[in-house]
């Protein structure tokens, strides 16, 4: 029996369709079996971000709607064992599909897949309730930005309504040069607002838009931090202990000496 | 060294003025009240206690902060009005 897990933050543009892509592939090389669906009708992106656009014949609409059958819309991620993208409708919008629907649709697919991962559109409306509504567990993204974490804390409370109960935090584009300077409120911070626990933390790293270019997730390659932090959320995700990893990348000459001299790093 | 001094300083930093700023703005939100919503509260308020006491309306003060919660459960919404009152009528003594 799977898990449905939706990648939700209230706030556009902070990473949503890059953690559902990047958590998705991260759970595929770990050998899950995996649906990614994007429930952002009308705005489809998760497809371009998984380098999948051109292998679009089917979409969620057409599969709620009795139009195809959910195997023929599954699109096979033939880079990762394991990996399927559902893609949203791009000509329809969000009330296309209910949450009844939605509901249905994610328990079939439990019966499939280790892990079930919804991209919810940004918003509370409509959107938001269809992708929320068949989910077990939810990660909240938001980035150290007052906006986003406003919206961040008002997502968690809808969710905790509809009873998805311990939504987990993931901080997205964190800047440790600017947290150092008092400039980007910390992760303490951040947690001590929202008051909910933290899932992962991932860098603002410049990789993740040239991954995204070539539509190849980060976390598959592993070398860049980010992909790393996704690496290591995959994990947490799955139940194990990992620590949070230096983003201040202390491995360079300058931190070394530091703390050759005792200076405490961030 | 520059972070040092920065430290001992003790400026406020603009990380400090987001989280006051947010932790401000989130009461209000998590307690879903609109400033009309508060007004109204007031008006009643004022009618209730204008019954028995003389108050300064003008310097009566109503606002939603937030207090620790007495059972410890960390920090719940309050409501705080601070109301000077000119003179107790006599009614009802």
């Amino acid at each position: 029996m799977g898990e449905v897990i939706v990648i939700t933050s209230g706030k556009g543009g902070v990473g949503k369709t890059t953690t559902t892509a990047n958590l998705g592939t991260g759970l595929a090389l770990l050998d899950k079996k995996v649906v990614l669906i994007d429930a952002d009708i009308g705005l489809r992106n998760l497809d371009l971000v998984m380098g999948l656009e051109n292998r679009i014949v089917y979409d969620l609409v057409n599969v709620v709607e009795g139009a195809c059958r959910i195997k023929q819309a599954l699109i096979k991620d033939k880079r990762f064992e394991g990996l399927y993208l559902l893609p949203a409708a791009q000509t329809r919008d969000k009330n296309a599909v209910s949450p009844e629907q939605m509901v249905k649709l994610c328990d079939d697919l439990k019966d499939e897949f280790d892990y079930i991962i919804v991209d919810c559109p940004a918003g509370i409306e409509q959107g938001f309730k269809n992708a929320i509504a068949g989910a077990d567990r939810a990660i909240v993204i938001t980035t150290p930005e007052v906006s986003a974490v406003r919206d961040a804390d008002r997502v968690i409370g809808i969710l905790e309504a509809n009873e998805i109960k311990k939504p987990m935090l993931l901080i997205n584009r964190v800047r440790p040069d600017m947290v150092k300077k008092g400039d980007m409120m910390s992760i303490e911070d951040i947690i001590d607002i929202l008051a909910i626990d933290l899932i992962g933390v991932v860098p603002d790293d410049e990789n993740i838009i040239i991954s995204t270019n070539r539509g190849e997730p980060a976390v598959a390659e592993g070398k860049s931090l980010a992909g790393q932090a996704y690496q290591n959320i995959t994990k947490r995700l799955m139940g194990e202990e990992v620590p949070l990893i230096d983003l201040a990348g202390n491995d360079g000459f300058l931190s070394k000496m530091k703390k050759l001299f005792g200076f405490k790093s961030a | 060294m520059l972070e040092l001094f920065s430290r001992l300083g003790r400026r406020r930093t603009s990380k400090d003025v987001a989280k006051e700023r947010l932790k401000l703005v989130l009461i209000h939100d998590r307690a879903n009240v609109s400033p009309q919503f508060l007004e109204m509260v007031k008006g009643e308020i004022i009618k209730v206690i204008q019954n028995y006491m003389e108050i300064d309306e003008e310097s009566l003060d109503i606002q939603l902060t937030k207090t620790v919660s007495e059972e410890g459960e960390g920090v719940v919404p309050a409501l705080i009005a601070n109301i000077p009152i000119k003179n107790v009528k006599s009614v009802g003594k």
